[in-house]
């Protein structure tokens, strides 16, 4: 009886871990399915689950409907120039405030947290405005430059080079090695998983970012992917479903790739979030 | 976090090199003494530019009279924004809609990742699988999520309605109702952020030692009382930070707005940042953008005072 009992309990379980499954993935799947089907079968009642027909040309609709090759290598331009930065200006600053004791250390911690914790979209106004007055709007400079410094891959990197032994920092000081030598080529090599994870949660945040090209571009030449695929859907005469689903598809087949292969990494970069 | 006294400090160097040339004037221990400012230069010049002068410079901008088209006309008009904000009924069901939408998400949300964190924490293959599942929403983009569901929501061909006509019940138009439209925003909000919540909580179930749990089973305490008073008070650190981060990303709410509804119907998804933009970017009024955009920082500075005074005295997170 016992035993029966267990058994069922256990099928309750994984029918339950099913039905979350499908909660969770079965949207992607029905982006998927739709993006290769034609439009009528799109209208078709009761719908069907996959395509009767494998309709490959949405992909090409989609990607001609605008200058799609531009906007990709925006996006990477963007996401690729975001981080390097960020890694140029986190390092250094990590190390001083992992490594030294100087007047103010604690208060310039301080505001770094408070960056960390305040939203770029309570300021994006006067940064709009500043970024004009310097001729910046409308300019990739515009995407990239106020994400030059993350005060989220400070906190990170600080706490990986806390851990360092100091022993390994006292033998290369034995060595003579210079200050700026050991931060990047000890410090640095040795945070590496800690960078990784940082690095996929940057890239990750500003290929999907739409807010801050909306805001600051207006014309196709600095615009973003994200911006791109949300223009499908103005398209009159009834919403081409599946060309949007197509475009979607374009936009976050390269993230789904990244998480496939890196997904314990990703889940750390975002759930680092909260320490 | 504030953990100061821990961080290991640095006479190693300096001490060294001036023990070799200790007669000769300290140059080189006002460059050591230099180098941390400088290390931090450059992170803090880009803070400064992009996030505490804009801070002063938004403050500033919310007491005059101005717009995006023609900077140079900027005229003090003192806390007259503010007060054709509170006049405002526009805003004042701006502020309704973001405060509904911030509890039912917050609430529900963390609800729902709290029940899926205590039983999708287990050790077996499947339960690591089902929390990526659950997680992947997450890292994707949110202009696809809008997408996406306003597919599943179309009134005539989506998903949704076939499924609710299937068996038996009415359609719903869900975004273009303005009964019905806030919710939909809702659920699509809760369906992205539910995962990341989750594993946040398993993360914080992870770290509560495991013999309290053996010392109530000794005691043979039933399920519901160990939860009650074991789990969900040294949870507390946990739900409290997320609390914070969910009310402030919720706040924040814009791209699925954008998308899906443009603050419509009949402004009833309308929502602070998508206000402000309206504000600013279409219609030009900057000083009313701007006092709104005061009071939302107000609103998350609150809410940041809060995190770090609370957080400060019970740092049990790591």
């Amino acid at each position: 009886m016992y035993r029966v009992v267990l058994a069922s309990r256990k099928t309750v379980e994984w029918i339950g871990l099913l039905v979350v499954a499908f909660l969770f993935v079965f949207p992607f799947l029905w982006m998927a399915s739709t993006a290769f089907k034609t439009m009528p079968e799109v209208r078709q009642f009761p719908p069907t689950l996959l395509p009767e027909t494998w309709e490959w040309s949405n992909f090409a609709q989609a990607w001609e409907s605008g200058p799609f090759l531009m906007f990709t290598w925006n996006s990477i331009l963007v996401a690729v120039g975001i981080l390097i930065l960020q890694f140029l200006t986190a390092v250094p600053a990590a190390y001083a405030f992992a490594r030294y004791k100087f007047p103010g250390r604690n208060l310039l911690f301080g505001l770094v947290l408070i960056v960390l914790m305040i939203p770029g979209q309570v300021i994006f106004l006067p940064i709009y405005v500043q970024l004009s007055g310097w001729g910046l709007v409308n300019t990739l400079w515009s995407l990239i430059l106020p994400y030059a410094a993350s005060a989220f891959g400070i906190f990170l990197l600080r706490q990986a080079f806390m851990q360092v032994p100091d022993e390994v920092i006292e033998a290369a000081r034995l060595d003579n090695a210079s200050e700026w030598k050991i931060m990047w080529t000890i410090m640095v090599p040795m945070a590496k998983p800690v960078l990784v994870t940082f690095g996929l949660f940057s890239f990750i945040y500003h290929w999907n970012d739409y807010f801050w090209p909306l805001i600051m571009t207006n014309s196709d030449e600095v615009r973003t992917l994200p911006i791109g695929i949300s223009s499908l859907h103005m398209s009159d005469g009834g919403t081409l479903w599946n060309v949007m689903m197509a475009g979607n598809m374009i936009l976050i087949l390269p993230i789904l790739v990244i998480f496939f292969v890196a997904q314990r990494h990703i889940i750390k970069a975002f759930i680092y979030q909260s320490k | 976090m504030r953990k100061a006294a821990t961080v290991q400090e640095l006479p190693g160097v300096s001490q060294s090199k001036k023990e070799v040339r200790s007669q000769a004037f300290a140059w080189s221990d006002l460059a050591s003494r230099l180098r941390p400012y400088l290390y931090l230069a450059p992170a803090l010049i880009c803070f400064a530019l992009f996030f505490f002068y804009p801070i002063g410079s938004i403050i500033y901008l919310s007491f005059q009279d101005w717009s995006l088209i023609n900077l140079e006309q900027m005229e003090w008009v003192g806390l007259q924004n503010y007060q054709d904000l509170m006049k405002d009924g526009d805003f004042h069901q701006v502020l309704g809609n973001t405060a509904v939408f911030t509890i039912a998400t917050v609430g529900v949300g963390l609800t729902l990742s709290f029940l899926l964190a205590l039983w999708l924490n287990k050790k077996a293959k499947v339960y690591g699988i089902i929390q990526a599942t659950v997680f992947s929403p997450h890292i994707i983009s949110l202009v696809s999520v809008s997408m996406l569901w306003m597919w599943l929501m179309d009134p005539q061909f989506g998903l949704l309605n076939a499924g609710l006509e299937a068996v038996g019940l009415p359609a719903y138009t869900w975004l273009t109702d303005p009964k019905s439209s806030l919710l939909s925003l809702i659920i699509v909000s809760i369906w992205k952020g539910v995962g990341y919540n989750t594993l946040i909580f398993i993360a914080g179930l992870q770290s509560i030692p495991g013999d309290i749990y053996e010392a109530a089973a000794l005691d043979q305490s039933p399920w519901w009382r160990t939860l009650r008073r074991i789990t969900i008070p040294m949870l507390s650190p946990t739900i409290f930070f997320l609390l914070i981060i969910n009310t402030i990303s919720s706040f924040q709410a814009f791209d699925t707005i954008a998308i899906m509804t443009q603050g419509g119907p009949i402004n009833s998804t309308n929502m602070l940042v998508y206000y402000i933009y309206e504000q600013g970017m279409d219609f030009y009024n900057g000083g009313i953008a701007s006092a709104a955009s005061v009071i939302l920082l107000i609103l998350v500075g609150i809410l940041t005072a809060l995190h770090f005074l609370v957080m400060s005295k019970r740092v049990h997170y790591r």
